[in-house]
């Protein structure tokens, strides 16, 4: 028996299909960065400008029928009539949550301040959900860009959850027929000309909407103009002819959260307290889906490495395993007696 | 206080009337607690009021001027409406004489100088953009002399009362803030007392005057409301001494900021205001809250027994292998 | 030279009855997640969409099913057939593995009446991991029960069945080797996905590879657990001589998984991490010391003389393996916002349910059934001292 020979041949079956996978550069692996739909929507949502009026969440609701989210510690005191939601849920799509530091005296400042945040989905350029969906369930619109969810695809097994490097897709875990929840723009209103209901109600325009290519250059003037200077604030959707909000540049910290994380998103986020701080976690700038599909397609590329694997496999089992006429004892000997 | 205000010798007033519409005094013959009566007849000696005098021309100037002289010092004067400075003060005289000359005279011999109404305070209305009269507050008139500003369009007579009862009870002016207004009266932020915060926290606004959510009684925030950059006991008193309840935001009006002086006058009556939120509200999800459930009794004793099953188990498993260890290891060998 | 035959024991035992009883216990829960909902069950939340079920009963326990998968690399690739008595005791652990992982997944699943979705073409999206891991779950599942089907065939005597099965038999042994090979390294590139939410100690581009290695790894300690356990609680021969030779061959790959993890952790220079103190520093460190503590014992003599050092050794690898899936699948996990997860009581219920009906449906079946490799003489033993 030549041992040494089948070790060989099993190196370069067997592990082929491993062996191909690994690189020894993450992004060597990884497949091309996707690019972003020419027409893509997006949303900007500047920090600075929320006063924590959560109509954004109220409107979300309306006009997605979601009931209204008590969370277990505040249910003696509000019973249905409040809507508290305290984070993305099976029945929260949008959510304002607040940093808060020290003496809390001042608004979008990150010692001795506060400041708010929105949380909803960033309708991610290369997203991970649409990437791990086993079913199709979640799809990215070609045109908008929306990432769209349909529950009569979905099996629940919650890989979306589990992927997303925002932590936005939710299943609604206390209902026995729940389905995942996460922001899909409104896109149903949208079919009928209409802006998403969060930007729609937003007062004072700190969740805009609109082409994501416009919303860059709308982000570009508010970062260049000096802090104080007048500025007229659009509501709604960029390019709408709503009264803007009358106001003066406030100081940006640097940065545009969502330009590149993740491969980038059609949500952009300005503030005046570093990011991390507002609970954005700290993604880089590749797309985690084009890693996990980069390992992925190397190994099965074309099946490939599988069909070669199995045809040498087949070859050494049918010589290895014991003849079926050999005798009646079920797999007594091998080759080795 | 009730003794001060029941003293025999009442503190004579003398109340100078520049740029203005007689708002305030007319607010303040509106007043309930004192009633006005009990002002003018127990309270003060009300000596120089251009609107309230019984006499009139030189006969009123000169009661005026005699009263000065009798009290000097010990008298309290009351600007109220703006006084204009340019070309030499000319766009308001009485008598003869600019309302700079009349305010910089009256003011030497006062015991304390209220300034009552916004236009009084910094300039008011007339003040605004372009300002064409140079219109300015009591305080610029007189530079080295503290003026307590009784801001509103109008004021509320109770503020100004009170101050004044102050003033008579202490011998000194009551707290005062950065732009020396009583900070009992001005200390605290309308939209953190709003009666319709309720609906701001929720999210719900009427986006125009007369829709469903107007009617609903929503937050008027989205229609121009200044409440939440406007520090003032509206919320709690109401306006002009009406009653609780009786104030702008009450009838369904956005507040317009009228205390404060760089938003009546200055910002559009329905632009939105800027929050000033003091503290965010505590029913906020905090960016860093700890969420879910921890290891609970009921777990952490499935847990323990289990593993202690399976560790017990296999410890006992170990004792008879370790049994079997001293025969040598033979696939065949049956262990009895 | 030893034949399988069934051990013919009795059913009712206390050990029976207790992982019966258990076993009830983890379906009236699992009954219950099916009418009321997974979060009337589990303390599953937005940070930790996976729990236990998965990482446990998929991840874990289709491991611990990889006896089969281990054993076919060995006896059929290397053509090691000295080591075929094992082979079925191995089959028989993965039989109930993957079946019983199949059936946890489809209880975690949140929308499992649509669970045919998978199954259905127009559905299917290629470039997701689960989509490749579900099928081919699937598939192993049936390719284990086809091998495994012999047995069935011998007992209840289908021998024109069972002739062209074997005749075809190879076809599904290489299926057998080629589909563990890509759902378990396709368990390490489903949590490629995790990026920055998973700690660097355990992400890594080699996840795939880590993954499969330490399964096969995880498959040699289950077959060496389960040899050592039955031919002593039934006092059967031991099956030491074989086991102290297989060991040898896993120390070395032991050593090979550390030589990979270690090499990766320091090129990527994130070992400091190890140091910070937290759970996730300290399970790593026990992860890690139980494998190496599992090189030292099958690499030296001594330690794969003593029979107890070598199940000490298996147990060490099989915890090991265990460990670090529930470390890349949960401890390891950085949830966007400050998610904490302890599974609950109803939860550990269900998948100790599940674990004690595998156990459970082993013991049923070596003992009706011809997978045990008993004395040359096919008689049934009637000496058991030993019955548990």
């Amino acid at each position: 028996m030549t041992d040494v020979d089948r070790r060989d041949f099993l190196m370069g079956a067997g592990f082929a299909a491993a062996g191909a996978a690994v690189p020894t550069e993450a992004a060597a692996i990884a497949r091309p960065p996707k690019e972003m739909p020419p027409q893509a929507v997006g949303m900007l949502y500047d920090s600075t400008l929320c006063i924590g009026c959560k109509a954004c969440v109220a409107a979300c609701k309306a006009a997605n029928n979601m009931p209204v989210d008590i969370p277990e510690h505040l249910s003696d005191w509000n019973e249905t009539t409040w809507d508290s939601a305290e984070d993305l849920s099976g029945h929260t799509l949008n959510v304002i949550k607040v940093y808060r530091n020290g003496t809390v005296e001042q608004k979008d400042r990150e010692i001795d301040g506060f400041a708010f945040i929105k949380r909803h989905c960033l309708h991610c350029v290369d997203p991970s959900c649409v990437s791990v969906c086993p079913v199709g369930a979640m799809k990215k619109d070609p045109v908008t860009g929306i990432v769209s969810y349909d529950p009569d695809a979905c099996i629940g097994c919650r890989y979306c959850v589990y992927g997303c490097p925002f932590g936005v897709p939710q299943f609604d875990l206390n209902n026995p027929f729940g389905k995942i929840a996460k922001c899909e723009f409104c896109r149903h209103l949208q079919k009928d000309g209409k802006v998403p209901a969060c930007c729609d109600v937003c007062p004072t325009g700190a969740s805009l909407f609109g082409p994501v290519k416009d919303l860059e250059q709308e982000i570009e003037r508010r970062l260049a103009a000096p802090a104080g200077t007048p500025y007229r604030f659009p509501r709604g959707k960029l390019g709408e002819d709503r009264p803007p909000n009358v106001g003066t540049i406030p100081s940006y910290i640097k940065g545009i959260y969502g330009e590149h994380e993740a491969g980038g998103t059609q949500v952009r986020y300005l503030a005046g307290v570093p990011f991390p701080k507002l609970g954005l976690p700290t993604v880089g700038p590749q797309s985690p889906a084009s890693l996990a599909e980069g390992v992925q397609h190397t190994i099965y590329y074309w099946l490939i490495a599988p069909l070669v694997a199995f045809a040498g496999l087949a070859f050494l089992a049918r010589r290895n395993a014991p003849r079926p006429d050999a005798d009646n004892t079920p797999k007594s000997q091998g080759g080795r007696s | 206080m009730a003794e001060a205000a029941i003293a025999p010798a009442r503190p004579p007033v003398i109340w100078l009337h520049g740029q203005e519409c007689t708002g305030c005094t007319e607010s303040l013959l509106r007043s309930y607690h004192p009633t006005l009566e009990s002002i003018l007849l127990d309270v003060i000696s009300l000596d120089y009021h251009d609107t309230l005098c019984v006499g009139a021309g030189k006969q009123a100037l000169d009661y005026k001027h005699a009263m000065m002289e009798k009290h000097k010092g010990k008298y309290v004067l009351v600007t109220e409406g703006g006084t204009p400075m340019k070309d030499g003060g000319i766009y308001c005289k009485v008598g003869g004489k600019t309302q700079v000359e009349l305010v910089r005279e009256a003011a030497e011999g006062a015991a304390a100088v209220i300034a009552i109404g916004s236009c009084a305070s910094w300039g008011g209305i007339q003040s605004a953009d372009p300002n064409p009269t140079g219109a300015v507050g009591t305080q610029t008139v007189i530079p080295g002399k503290l003026v307590i500003n009784i801001p509103g369009c109008p004021p509320s007579p109770y503020n100004f009362l009170s101050t004044v009862l102050y003033l008579l009870t202490f011998n000194r002016p009551p707290e005062l803030d950065q732009q020396n207004r009583p900070k009992f009266a001005y200390g605290r932020l309308i939209h953190e007392n709003c009666e319709r915060r309720p609906h701001f926290d929720a999210g719900r606004f009427a986006l125009e005057f007369g829709d469903e959510g107007h009617r609903q009684g929503f937050c008027l925030y989205k229609i121009g409301c200044k409440g939440p950059e406007t520090y003032a006991n509206c919320p709690s008193i109401g306006f002009g001494d009406g009653g609780f309840g009786s104030w702008p935001v009450g009838t369904g009006h956005p507040c317009f900021g009228c205390v404060e002086k760089e938003t009546a006058f200055r910002k559009p009556l329905h632009a939105l205001s800027t929050v000033k939120t003091l503290t965010p509200p505590t029913a906020f999800p905090q960016v860093d809250a700890e969420k879910g459930q921890g290891i609970s009794v009921g777990a952490a004793a499935a847990v323990g027994v289990v593993g202690g099953m399976v560790v017990g188990a296999g410890a006992m498993l170990l004792k008879q292998i370790g049994e079997g260890k001293k025969s040598a290891p033979d696939s065949t060998k049956e262990r009895a | 030279m030893s034949i399988a035959a069934p051990l013919r024991r009795n059913l009712v035992t206390p050990t029976t009855l207790v992982l019966a009883a258990l076993a009830v216990i983890g379906f009236l829960f699992i009954g219950m997640r099916l009418i009321y909902g997974l979060g009337a069950v589990t303390n599953l939340n937005s940070g930790y969409s996976w729990g236990i079920w998965v990482a446990i009963d998929i991840f874990i326990g289709t491991a611990l099913g990889c006896g089969g998968f281990s054993m076919a690399i060995l006896v059929y690739v290397f053509n090691r057939g000295e080591y075929h008595p094992l082979v079925r005791p191995a089959l028989l652990g993965g039989l109930f593995g993957y079946t019983l992982g199949g059936m946890a997944a489809f209880t975690d699943l949140g929308r499992y009446w649509q669970a045919y979705n998978i199954l259905l073409p127009w559905h299917w999206q290629p470039n997701s991991i689960m989509f490749e891991i579900a099928l081919c779950l699937l598939a192993y599942t049936a390719v284990v029960w086809i091998e495994f089907a012999p047995v069935f065939l011998e007992r209840w005597r289908f021998p024109a069945i069972k002739h062209f099965l074997d005749r075809w038999m190879f076809v599904f042994i290489a299926l057998g080797v080629l589909l563990p090979f890509m759902h378990q390294s396709s368990f390490g590139s489903a949590v490629l996905v995790m990026g920055t939410k998973l700690s660097p100690l355990w992400f890594t581009v080699w996840l795939p590879l880590l993954f499969v290695v330490s399964a096969i790894l995880m498959g040699y300690g289950v077959v060496m657990f389960e040899a050592t356990v039955v031919s002593n609680s039934f006092g059967l021969p031991s099956e030491h001589a074989l086991i102290s030779k297989l060991s040898r061959v896993v120390g070395w790959v032991t050593v090979g998984w550390l030589v990979i993890r270690w090499a990766d952790l320091l090129d990527r220079g994130v070992v400091s991490l190890a140091f910070a103190g937290d759970l996730k520093s300290w399970t790593f460190w026990i992860e890690n010391a139980l494998f190496a503590g599992t090189a030292v014992v099958f690499l030296t003599p001594a330690g794969r003389a003593s029979q107890r050092a070598s199940f000490l050794g298996a147990v060490a690898l099989l915890v090991a393996g265990a460990l670090y899936r529930l470390d890349a699948l949960i401890i390891g996990l950085r949830p966007v916002g400050n998610w904490i997860y302890f599974p609950s009581l109803p939860e550990l219920m269900v998948t100790i349910g599940i674990i004690a009906l595998e156990i459970l449906l082993y013991l049923v079946f070596i003992k009706m059934f011809a997978v045990l490799p008993v004395a040359e003489e096919s008689s049934p033993r009637t000496a058991d001292r030993r019955l548990p």
